[in-house]
């Protein structure tokens, strides 16, 4: 009895706020635009028992997922999410391994005090590490300052409300998820097998790429996943960075939804999202579940 | 392999330079006599003064903090009972669909959780409120608290579980007496992760807000489209400020409670 209690409560708990509200969703992206306020037709008229639920289903039509095919934006809009979250990734990594590595070959007894300073960024919140890069990146912020001060330019350059903005605060803000898994990986690294493979005759440069990089590779494919998928949906970066210019999908279903109201179609943009971020996250588990068997 | 090449010290000192000289920055301009944010004016701590006086944003996270706290006690006690399931709880029937839905919300983007969560409210005609924010919270945060706790679970000895049965405990005081004990420390962690999620969280709470109830992050981000200002900056000092003295806490007394079990560890062991 307690034990049904206790699958019970978490158990009902998601289905209630998770699974039906997502069915809602699938629901309004396939009922029709005509009315600005709920409820969309058709409804579910469970009374007429069997006839009803026919009824229902054969009410309800794909118009606004042939909607989306059919204004440039949207499928523009995915695309360019998708760039967006690659190339940033890619440049995550690029700022990521350096510091995790260093990190992991750090005196033993500093390396407590250089994953707390990891760690803190993460727990402060987004909202204002975004928000600190617009004061930098505005063309009278300090960047421009400095830059202008040195004489490197002479006139400031435009980088907030751009796409270099919008890299520039995914790289900063999705920083610690990119060194703490490859961190980990290489601070389980037998140090012993670089100095094997120096003895044999690798240079160091050689040593790194043939022994140190496939070692950590768990923890670069976990890193880049963890980067990617969330940077995909993201909304707070490209709206507050990245201007009219940037075209992000997280940031158009925000507009249909808020601006437009157009909410069957905002529901069928999610949709749209969810399948394609089930490839990478499909990926992702599988990448996991790999580095748990091999674990044990 | 004792001391740092070079390359890795450079590698330490750029990357942590990136990570921490814009927070430095927010919280010097914060300091600042001028309303023009970008030319330093001279030291002033006047926009504390009008942040204190700033009755919407005391609003705003009286609001914040009532929901973080429910919401991440909710999830605590929510995610601590689906941690326990999934890795106690043996079969049941649906045990994949409840394992999908707890990783699930974990990789959702914020964007399709709240806009789902705001139909289903609008479906059964919840009003929203802060009561709406507080439901929404709890189900993304329960998620985290329990791939915390179901952590700590894996690793977990579960023959005192056994030997506490064996003396005669019931489950429930066994789980009690034994289990909790041992895993709350992740626990914890968990109730201090969902917490910071839900003072940080500005997506979903925007969806399922009313107009009665605004959160912190709805405000910033409201007034941060504007530009930038120093009141703002000020109130992210706070906020950094707070964070930081959280951490730094939470890190010593984890340490203090790691190196008191080892010294009990020591003394069970000289004892035998």
């Amino acid at each position: 009895m307690r034990r049904a209690l206790l699958i019970a409560l978490p158990y009902v708990w998601l289905l209630v706020l998770f699974l039906v509200p997502f069915l809602i969703v699938l629901k309004i992206s396939l009922s029709d635009t005509e009315l600005a306020i709920p409820p969309y037709t058709p409804t579910l008229d469970l009374t007429q028992g069997w006839a009803g639920i026919k009824d229902f289903f054969s009410q309800l039509d794909f118009e606004n997922f042939v909607w989306l095919t059919e204004d440039d934006l949207y499928w523009k809009a995915y695309l360019s999410s998708v760039k967006i979250a690659v190339i940033s990734t890619f440049f995550t990594l690029l700022v990521g391994y350096p510091i995790a590595y260093g990190m992991a070959r750090a005196p033993e007894e500093w390396r407590p005090t250089l994953m707390m300073l990891v760690i803190l960024p993460f727990w402060t919140s987004f909202l204002i590490r975004v928000y600190a890069w617009m004061g930098i990146l505005s063309n009278e912020g300090y960047l421009n300052q400095l830059l202008l001060w040195t004489g490197i330019i002479s006139n400031p350059l435009t980088i907030l409300n751009t796409q270099t903005a919008v890299y520039i605060g995914i790289v900063y803000t999705y920083l610690p998820f990119m060194i703490l898994p490859i961190y980990s990986a290489l601070e389980r690294m037998d140090g012993s097998l670089i100095e094997a493979a120096e003895d044999l005759g690798c240079s160091r440069a050689q040593a790194f790429w043939l022994v140190t990089v496939p070692l950590s590779r768990p923890g670069i494919i976990a890193g880049c996943f963890l980067v990617m998928i969330p940077v995909i949906g993201e909304f707070v970066i490209p709206s507050l960075l990245g201007g009219s210019g940037t075209l992000m999908i997280g940031k158009v279903l925000w507009e249909e939804f808020f601006s437009n109201r157009d909410w069957p179609v905002a529901s069928a943009v999610a949709v749209v999202l969810l399948l394609i971020l089930i490839i990478p996250i499909v990926l992702f588990q599988r990448n996991q579940q790999k580095q748990t068997e091999a674990d044990q | 392999m004792n001391r740092l090449s070079w390359f890795n010290a450079v590698s330490l000192t750029l990357g942590f330079a990136f990570l921490y000289i814009p927070m430095i920055i927010l919280i010097i301009f914060s300091f600042n006599e001028s309303k023009l944010v970008t030319v330093w004016a001279g030291f002033s701590t006047k926009w504390y003064g009008e942040l204190v006086q700033n009755e919407a944003f005391l609003d705003a996270a009286w609001v914040t903090i009532r929901v973080a706290v429910f919401s991440s006690t909710l999830a605590t006690i929510l995610g601590t009972a689906a941690a326990y399931v999934l890795v106690r709880g043996g079969r049941f029937f649906g045990r994949i669909l409840f394992s999908g839905m707890i990783y699930a919300p974990l990789v959702m983007p914020e964007v399709i959780t709240g806009l789902s969560l705001l139909l289903l409210f609008i479906g059964i005609g919840l009003d929203r409120g802060i009561l709406t924010i507080v439901l929404a919270h709890t189900t993304f945060s329960m998620c985290f608290v329990s791939v915390v706790v179901s952590s700590r679970l894996v690793t977990f000895d579960r023959s005192l579980e056994e030997a506490a049965l064996d003396l005669g405990c019931s489950p429930a005081q066994a789980f009690r007496l034994v289990t909790l004990p041992i895993i709350a420390p992740a626990v914890i962690s968990g109730w201090l992760l969902a917490f910071t999620l839900s003072l940080d969280d500005l997506v979903i709470a925007s969806f399922t807000s009313g107009p009665s109830a605004t959160t912190l992050p709805i405000k910033i981000f409201s007034a941060v489209r504007l530009g930038v200002s120093p009141e703002i900056n000020a109130l992210s000092t706070l906020m950094i400020a707070a964070v930081t003295i959280g951490v730094i806490t939470a890190s010593l007394v984890t340490k203090r409670a790691m190196m008191r079990q080892k010294q009990d560890e020591l003394a069970a062991a000289r004892t035998e």
